[in-house]
Formats: C-alpha cells, sequence, structure tokens
C-alpha cells in the first residue's frame, strides 16, 4: 500500500471522531472542517517522514485545534504567530489527549456530528448529501458522480444544508438519555437512506458497484461501536450486509437487474453474509424487535437459502410471518406487497392478488405495485390485465434498468401469446 | 516451535481501505503465506469479522454475556497466523514479512503456542 492510500484511510477512519470533537471546541462547522483539513495537511507531510502515530485520532484533533487557534489569533492579531515549536512535542502531549478522548465525550461527539446532518428541518436528498460531505469526507464529484446528480446540484444541496443547520443551532451539551435514543434513531434512518439511495442508483446501473452502500454500511458499524447492545442497530447493520452481499448477482453483464430467485448465488459475498448473520443472530437475543431486525431476518432467510445454493430453499412461510410482524411495526402499503410475493410463494397468485388489491389507490405511481401485480395476473393467466399492469410499471419506471425488466416481461408474454 | 501471530490493527482504518488496497493488501499476504505453506510451517490462518460482531462471555457460575468485544481498545484483533519457527527470532522474522507485506501502522504480537490440537473444522465450507 502507498504512503498515500494508507494515510487516507487513516484520515477516513479518524474523520467523524476527529471532526466531531473539533465541532465540540469550535461549534461551528466550517471551523471545525477548516481545522481538520489543515491536520489533514500537516499529517501528509510528517507522517510518512515519522511514521504513523500511535494514536492518529488524538494527533489530528491535536493538530487541528492548535492549526484553528493560531489561525483565531493571527485574524484577531491579538498575539505574535506561533512558531512550529508549538507543534514539537507531540507525544507527550498526544498521550495527553488520547486519555482525556477515552472519556465518555467521543461517542457523543460522533453522534452529533451524525445528528446534525439529519436536522428534521433538512429534506432527505439534503441530508444525505451533507453526511456523505461531512461525516464520511466525500467530495462533491465523488456524491455527484454516486448519485447520478450533476455537481452544482450537490454543491447547492450541501451549501443549502449547511446554512439551515447553522440557523438550526444543534445543542452541545451531553444528551440525556431519552434525548440520545432519539437521536440514534434519527441518524439510523439517514444511514439506511444512503443505503437505499446508492442501492437503487448504482447496484444496477453500475454493474454491482455500489460504493455508497460499502460507505452506509461503514458509517452503522461507527454507530455499532458507540452503542454495541443497540439491536436496532445491529439490526440495521445486518440487514444493509445482507443486502449488498447480494450486490455483485444484481446486474447480468448488460447491466439488466436480476431477480432475487434468477440470481447467481455463488457472486453473493460470503464474509457480508457472514457478518450479517452474525449480527442479526445477536440482535435476536434482546427480544426487543425492530423494524430493521424483521427486515434483516427476512434478508437472513434468503441467505441462509444460499447455503444451499438454491431459491428452492427459502423458507417462504418463516418470510410470510416476518412480513406480518413487520406490517405491526412498521405499517405501510409497500410492505404488505413485499408481504404479497412471499403469499404467492406459499399460497398462490389468486390469494397475492387479493391481498394487494386495496392497496391499488395508495400505490399507484409505485413502479413495484404494478410490476408484482403484473407477475401474479401473468401466473393466473390473465395476460391482458398482466400486460396492462406491465405497461403502467414500464410508465413508472425510474431508470433504464427498471423498464427494461419489465420489458422482459411483456416480451415474455408475447411469447406466451405466439405460442398459445 | 509453535508461534501465533496475532494481527491488531485500527479497524476502522482497515474497514476505510478501498476494495483496490484491500485487494493488493490481501494478495501480498496471500504471498508470504504462500511461502510458508511451501516450506510446510503454515498453520490455521484466520481473519476475524469486524468486532462489532462480537459477543463476550463473562466467566462465572452464571454467565453474563455482553454484547461488542471483551475490551473497547484503539487497536483490535483482527486475525492471526498459526506458524511453525524454530526460534524466536524466525518467529520475528516471519512477522516482519507479513508486516511489510500489510498496510502500515498496527501491530503483530508474536505469542509462542503452549498447547496446540488443530482440530477437524475449517475445511468445509462452514468458513465465510
Amino acid at each position: 500500500m502507498t504512503d498515500l492510500a494508507w494515510i487516507d484511510a487513516a484520515f477516513t477512519a479518524a474523520r467523524p471522531q476527529a471532526l466531531g470533537a473539533l465541532l465540540r471546541y469550535f461549534r461551528d462547522l466550517d471551523t471545525a472542517e477548516e481545522a481538520f483539513q489543515d491536520a489533514c495537511l500537516r499529517a501528509l507531510d510528517s507522517w510518512p517522514r515519522n511514521g504513523p502515530p500511535r494514536d492518529p485520532v488524538a494527533w489530528l484533533i491535536l493538530v487541528g485545534r492548535n492549526a484553528a487557534l493560531d489561525g483565531v489569533r493571527r485574524r484577531s492579531r491579538l498575539e505574535a504567530l506561533p512558531d512550529e515549536e508549538a507543534l514539537s512535542d507531540l507525544d507527550d502531549a498526544e498521550a495527553g489527549m488520547a486519555e482525556r478522548l477515552d472519556g465518555s465525550h467521543y461517542r457523543d461527539d460522533i453522534l452529533r456530528l451524525l445528528f446534525i446532518c439529519c436536522h428534521p428541518d433538512l429534506p432527505a436528498t439534503q441530508q444525505i448529501a451533507l453526511a456523505l460531505r461531512i461525516v464520511s469526507g466525500l467530495s462533491v464529484k465523488q456524491i455527484a458522480r454516486a448519485f447520478l446528480v450533476g455537481e452544482s446540484a450537490i454543491e447547492q444541496r450541501i451549501t443549502r444544508a449547511k446554512a439551515r443547520v447553522s440557523a438550526a443551532a444543534v445543542p452541545f451539551e451531553a444528551p440525556g438519555a431519552a434525548e440520545r435514543a432519539e437521536r440514534l434513531s434519527a441518524v439510523a434512518a439517514m444511514i439506511y437512506l444512503i443505503f437505499n439511495e446508492s442501492y437503487s442508483a448504482n447496484a444496477v446501473a453500475d454493474r454491482g458497484r455500489a460504493p455508497l452502500c460499502d460507505e452506509a454500511i461503514r458509517l452503522a458499524r461507527l454507530l455499532l461501536r458507540l452503542f454495541p447492545a443497540e439491536p436496532e442497530i445491529m439490526g440495521l447493520a445486518a440487514l444493509m450486509l445482507l443486502q449488498h452481499a447480494r450486490t455483485p448477482a444484481r446486474a447480468d453483464a448488460a447491466g439488466n437487474a436480476v431477480l432475487l430467485e434468477d440470481q447467481d448465488r455463488s457472486l453473493w459475498s460470503r464474509p457480508m453474509i457472514v457478518e450479517g448473520l452474525a449480527l442479526i443472530d445477536k440482535a435476536m437475543r434482546h427480544r426487543r424487535p425492530g423494524p430493521y431486525q424483521v427486515q434483516a431476518a427476512i434478508a437472513a432467510l434468503h441467505a441462509r437459502a444460499e447455503r444451499a445454493e438454491r431459491a428452492a430453499d427459502t423458507d417462504w412461510a418463516q418470510i410470510d410471518r416476518l412480513y406480518a410482524t413487520l406490517e405491526r411495526l412498521q405499517p405501510s402499503p409497500v410492505v404488505t406487497l413485499n408481504r404479497a410475493v412471499a403469499v404467492s410463494k406459499l399460497r398462490g397468485a389468486g390469494e397475492a392478488l387479493a391481498m394487494i388489491e386495496p392497496l391499488a389507490p395508495r400505490l399507484s405511481g409505485y413502479f413495484f405495485f404494478f410490476g408484482a401485480r403484473g407477475a401474479f395476473l401473468q401466473q393466473l393467466g390473465r395476460m391482458e390485465e398482466a400486460r396492462e399492469a406491465f405497461n403502467r410499471a414500464i410508465a413508472l419506471a425510474s431508470t433504464p434498468a427498471e423498464a427494461a425488466h419489465i420489458r422482459m416481461h411483456l416480451d415474455r408474454l408475447a411469447a406466451d401469446g405466439d405460442a398459445g | 516451535m509453535l508461534y501465533a501471530i496475532l494481527c491488531y490493527d485500527y479497524e476502522d482504518a482497515v474497514g476505510a481501505w478501498t476494495k483496490e488496497e484491500e485487494t493488493a493488501v490481501m494478495g501480498r499476504l496471500s504471498a508470504v503465506q504462500e511461502g510458508l505453506a511451501r516450506q510446510g510451517r503454515l498453520g490455521p490462518v484466520a481473519r476475524l469479522v469486524p468486532t462489532t460482531a462480537a459477543t463476550t462471555v463473562r466467566k462465572a457460575q452464571d454467565p453474563v454475556v455482553l454484547d461488542g468485544p471483551f475490551a473497547e481498545t484503539k487497536e483490535q484483533l483482527l486475525g492471526f497466523f498459526v506458524v511453525d519457527c524454530a526460534d524466536l527470532e524466525e518467529a520475528i522474522e516471519t512477522a516482519k514479512d507479513l508486516a511489510r507485506a500489510n498496510a502500515p501502522g498496527g501491530s503483530y504480537e508474536v505469542r509462542p503456542i503452549a498447547v496446540f490440537r488443530p482440530g477437524q473444522v475449517g475445511t468445509g465450507s462452514a468458513v465465510g
């Protein structure tokens, strides 16, 4: 690994904690970011010569804080410029800093940094852009490319989000238990949003590459390290790992979507499945089910069918039961729609169709509703109605891959029609 | 004599490697392992799932189960090698080879093994 590569990885890893601490000192996002940036520049000079510091996070916080204080002094012209000697004896200072960092602060520092990005005043698109810029340290260009959006649009989202955040004034005191739990759940939702946006935008269009899915998983692991006994955070991490494990199999060589049941299961990522299953096992022991855990448990059943390397081994009855639980915890027509797919496998397309018919008014603009409806009708031999549903789906498709997938169904219908 | 070479590193930093860096490091480590295997010196090798997936069971008559790794440390145990070495010098040389192949940061701890039972698992598909 080149110097630059490992230093870059060290910066990425240190960023949430270092930036979170600098934000607590300076209470201003721009100052904190600038301080962190300064520290990174100095590290690029110092680390390759002296080797990595014992505690990179403490090093970056200390150097960043000093650099920003220098800047403040310079601007206010109250003191003469401090010389670089002030930074010479970092080792001792680093040790002292490391000890203080071991306190309880860092947990709330990181949580605050994440929480700022999911302020309720911010629309989802701004939350995601801000979190990826601030917490993950991705460049505007990287974010724009990941979402297939122009750079100026992303730039604008970040600028607007920052303005709203600084107007909203997030409190800097350590939060109470209830406040902390609220922040945690807002942050979890934001992380899942990043994952989902990337999962739908990239995975198929970009031939199974979805770098922001990896980033969302990294953020979930970070959160889990801060709150190791929260079953819903375990569930969130497990859910994303188990879904993302399938990414390499979700698109064929031509970039077309491949349905779960048709995927080459040998392409699924084993390490991610192992980690996801380990986390959902841990979460279940708490017996405090929540929406992420239930969804992860469903994903786990698909992943376990991978062991047998056959979609036919999927435990649809258990999946149906889990969706029923999810309907109770988090009622939504989309959940019912998903449950109907399990029901179609278990008890046939007729029952599944009856289940989704009442959802029509609420899902009249939803691609997957018409996709599923078309598939159920097709299985029931109601070809004309199936064609109609698939045509509605195509009109609602948000990516070329979605449209192509439905067109494939239509082609099959047409072929069946010719044969009959 | 058998030595365990335990790999400690910043889990967050290792988790931030790009796919390309990850592949490059794993490739170089495999090359070192292949060399050891050719000399008949390589025992079991394991890479562990991140500590977020760890559960800790405290020893007692009524053991307590805790989420997370046994200790919250700056660097985490990420994996280990078991290697047959003539003496400590050779074990340190082997650890140095691994250290050069790996990314900077983190450490290898060299620990002689007192009792070793290779067991039977790991040849099947149970490991991810």
